[in-house]
């Protein structure tokens, strides 16, 4: 099932709209710089992170990305932010707020900021990939002077990742074919069979080793196209910047809201 | 009578678990000859492969390939001379995409960027791929990533091709390019397969091997269609030979 | 268990990506000095293993659960501290950004979390220790359930710590520990034994691949790991001492020394995360261990901006749904600007 979920993915970050040809470099920094600023929020905001949105979902729609796929994810990993975070409600109990005579406590809005803070995060993530591919982050790491060996790791990992879980998958399947029910998913059984996996990955390791030697590799292997920052690149970076800077400071969704009720009253 | 380019005399070969996989193997091959090595699973065909790239070095006799004799010493110059096309592609394209697969070989011998581009593109076009080269390799099918692998060994000019088992897995369609392509191709090939089609098709010569052993080596026309040779040896006739099963003649 | 983003504070990730930063280039390092070639792909193959190993679950007994393997001890018995640790990173990043398992931020804290401690503290301290030149099975299977349980535990901790000083969350100090430090020693049990398993059965059917594994991890940067935790204890305990101190002796110290080292703080965040969190910390740690402090005081809900609690004023409700609003007509132009685009 992940399987297929990681293909997806991968295939979504091929695609070629603008944001997806944006330097990695860019989108690294800029998603990166984001998620500081939420996170930089207090415990008890929730409201100033509305406009925050702006970024996860420029990415989205500029990108060509279904919003479903995105969703699916961030529900699939909210437990464990949930899990801790519902503890909030219930230990603060001190009432904040009465809108409508309904009284808040403390507990459950820093409980929505960790949602929302979550949402955002975890959105921006997914959709990083989503519209860089995963070379383009490896030449991003690589351009910000990331250690090659980790960055010729990254790309050994993903250039044999399906291929080993399809191995897996066959392994799984020949269990699944041969245990009804319960038996089979024993540990026993799984040592064994997650041994298979892996001597046949050492020996494939061995294989690929020899075809490295046969085409003359001698200990360096060179990679990775050079992409070189264009003007738009900057000005997206500066813009996002700036954008998230004002957004953090300027308190713009109150003076909207009061705006808006100053029209109406 | 041209000269020879692969000379193996009385070349025997024990692993470290005990198993003499060849014993006692000597033929010569001619330069721009085609020949197919046929024989049971485990006969020694692979094993005769990996010494002829010299990834493994005989135990006992001697390899020499163009006049330079094999050894621990000569075996990286000898590996630039031969073109190993291993049995399994997913463990040959091992870069981020085909054009880093092919460029490989030739960014190690030291070439220009510019050359590396040339063979590169030369070598793509060879096997009809041209257009994938900014793919990345999990993203082919299985014929599209057997007819990399051989741009990335044909991107070093070797002087001989050796492949093993090349037209496994693929479906009937990419076989038939798999043939084609190495029928146009002009360098010594030696190609060890149990699809004796493949190689009654492709190459003029064949080689059988039994036991770490050569029990026949003549021509394929003659090798191959000798029904109790190959019977003696746990082959059968090429499919394409073969008469139509009883049963079915009324 | 992995960090969130949404659970941390900017200076706790910045912090521990920089300690992570700082690790993945000593081991790219110490790797580049000296390393049998065989390790790139052995290591990437590897990173591409754990991540398809994790897809095979098996029934913890007892429980009726599913679980998959962490697999971080593994690799540090397969190819040593420095290699491991930079499989363990790859893995992680990668699933970081398919699965965004944590998220960006937090990445850094799980690295840390789940490489430093098998890597640099288990393995040479405990599994060396016990398993020298003689492989018994019985002595691998107790390193290796030593090791996992201590590296998993230690890890643990670390969450508990990152999250409190976050100060995001209620989860009073001592009641976080105790939830995580006895799941993860059951988990730490069974991924030893398990872990252990899969040595032995290796060892058993295919001896020549673990002389061979042993022989890479021998090539490639041995020694003089010692010297370095040496120097890691030795910093960690004068660090955690002098800040103890200073935390309950001197409390307005410590918040001079802060405001001398921070300054004006330049990224954009009205209050000091770092003051707050460390004089939250300061109150937990000069009490009683199951004593939680009252969860909300004043002071803790410092105004972000002037004049405005935070999220707590109706225009910042009717504000907030309607920027949604326009976020929304804002994605919708853009995509039918895209289309326009396409179309021409």
């Amino acid at each position: 099932m992940e399987y297929f979920n990681i293909g997806y993915l991968d295939t979504l970050s091929y695609k070629d709209t603008f944001v997806h040809r944006l330097d990695p470099r860019i989108k690294i920094l800029v998603s990166f710089i984001f998620i500081l600023f939420v996170v930089s929020f207090p415990k008890y905001e929730i409201a100033g992170l509305m406009p925050f949105f702006i970024y996860p979902v420029f990415l989205l729609t500029a990108g060509d990305i279904p919003l479903r796929a995105i969703a699916k994810k961030v529900l699939f990993i909210s437990p464990f932010a949930l899990f801790i975070g519902i503890f909030n409600p219930l230990l603060d109990t001190d009432v904040i707020l009465t809108p409508f005579g309904i009284s808040v406590t403390g507990g459950w809005i820093s409980f929505f900021s960790i949602i929302v803070k979550f949402i955002l995060t975890v959105s921006t993530a997914l959709l990083l990939i989503a519209v860089t591919s995963f070379l383009g982050i490896c030449e991003g790491l690589e351009r910000l002077k990331f250690p090659r060996l980790l960055v010729i790791q990254l790309l050994f990992l993903y250039r044999y990742l399906f291929v080993l879980l399809e191995e897996a998958l066959r392994i799984l399947r020949a269990r699944e074919a041969r245990s009804f029910g319960k038996r089979g998913k024993e540990i026993k059984t799984f040592i064994r069979l997650i041994s298979i996996l892996l001597m046949r990955t050492v020996e494939r390791a061995e294989r690929i080793y020899q075809a490295m030697l046969s085409r003359g590799f001698r200990g360096e292997i060179r990679v990775l196209k050079r992409h070189s920052l264009r003007p738009r690149d900057i000005l997206f970076a500066l813009l996002s910047v700036m954008i998230f800077y004002v957004l953090r400071n300027y308190d713009i969704v109150s003076f909207i809201g009061e705006t808006l009720r100053r029209s109406f009253s | 009578m041209s000269h020879h380019i692969v000379e193996l005399k009385d070349v025997h070969f024990l692993y470290p678990d005990g198993m003499e996989a060849l014993k006692g193997i000597s033929f010569k091959i001619f330069h721009g000859e085609s020949v197919g090595i046929a024989g049971a699973n485990g006969a020694g065909k692979t094993t005769l492969l990996l010494n002829l790239s010299a990834h493994l070095i005989p135990t006992k006799g001697e390899i020499s390939i163009g006049e330079v004799p094999l050894s621990k010493k000569t075996g990286q110059e000898v590996r630039k001379k031969v073109g190993f096309v291993f049995q399994r592609p997913d463990d040959q394209l091992f870069m981020p995409t085909v054009y880093e697969d092919v460029a490989f070989g030739p960014i190690n011998l030291g070439l220009s960027q510019e050359k590396v581009d040339e063979r590169v593109r030369d070598a793509l076009e060879m096997v009809g791929c041209l257009q994938l080269s900014n793919r990345p390799p999990h993203r082919l099918s299985e014929g599209q990533k057997r007819a990399v692998t051989i741009a990335t060994v044909m991107a070093m000019k070797p002087d001989i091709l050796v492949m093993d088992e090349p037209a496994s897995s693929l479906d009937p369609r990419s076989r038939r390019q798999l043939i084609n392509l190495l029928k146009g191709f002009k360098h010594t090939k030696i190609i060890a397969s149990h699809d004796l089609d493949l190689i009654l098709d492709v190459c003029e010569r064949c080689i059988i091997i039994q036991g770490g052993k050569i029990v026949a080596d003549g021509l394929s026309e003659e090798i191959l269609l000798n029904e109790k040779l190959l019977e003696e040896n746990n082959l059968e006739l090429p499919l394409s030979r073969q008469h139509s099963p009883s049963f079915l003649q009324s | 268990m992995h960090m969130a983003d949404a659970l941390l504070s900017p200076t706790v990730g910045g912090a521990l990506w920089a300690g992570t930063l700082g690790t993945i280039i000593y081991c790219a390092r110490k790797l580049k000095e000296k390393m049998d070639e065989k390790m790139i792909p052995l290591m990437g193959v590897l990173g591409a293993f754990i991540f398809a190993g994790q897809m095979i679950n098996f029934t913890i007994p007892g429980t009726g659960s599913s679980g998959h393997i962490g697999g971080g001890m593994l690799l540090a018995i397969l190819l040593g501290p420095y290699a491991a640790f930079l499989v363990i990173a790859s893995v992680l990043m990668v699933q970081a950004l398919f699965f965004a398992d944590g998220g960006l931020l937090a990445l850094g804290a799980n690295i840390w979390n789940l490489g430093i401690y098998p890597c640099f503290i288990a393995y040479p301290l405990i599994y060396r220790t016990i398993v020298r030149q003689k492989m018994s099975h019985r002595k691998i299977t107790i390193a290796t359930i030593l090791s996992v349980v201590i590296g998993l535990q230690l890890g643990a901790l670390s969450v508990v710590l990152e999250t409190k000083m976050s100060g995001i969350t209620e989860l009073p100090f001592s009641t976080f520990l105790l939830l995580m430090q006895p799941i993860h020693l059951a988990i730490g049990l069974i991924e030893g034994f398990v872990t252990a398993g899969i040595v032995i059965y290796v060892k058993t059917l295919r001896p020549d691949i673990v002389d061979d594994l042993e022989g890479v991890k021998a090539l490639s940067s041995g020694g003089s790991l010692k010297k370095v935790l040496v120097v890691m204890a030795v910093l960690a305990v004068i660090t955690g001492g002098a800040f103890s101190w200073f935390a309950s002796t001197h409390p307005d110290g410590l918040e001079w020394s802060i405001e001398k080292i921070y300054g004006k703080p330049e990224i954009p965040e009205k209050e000091n995360p770092i003051k707050e969190n460390l004089s939250k910390l300061q109150g937990k740690t000069a009490l009683l261990p199951d004593y939680s402090l009252p969860s909300k005081g004043k002071e803790e809900a410092n105004p972000s901006w002037p004049a405005v609690d935070p999220g707590t004023s109706l225009s910042g409700l009717i504000g907030g749904i309607m920027v949604l609003v326009l976020i929304v007509i804002f994605g919708i132009a853009v995509k039918y600007m895209r289309k326009y685009k396409e179309k021409t």
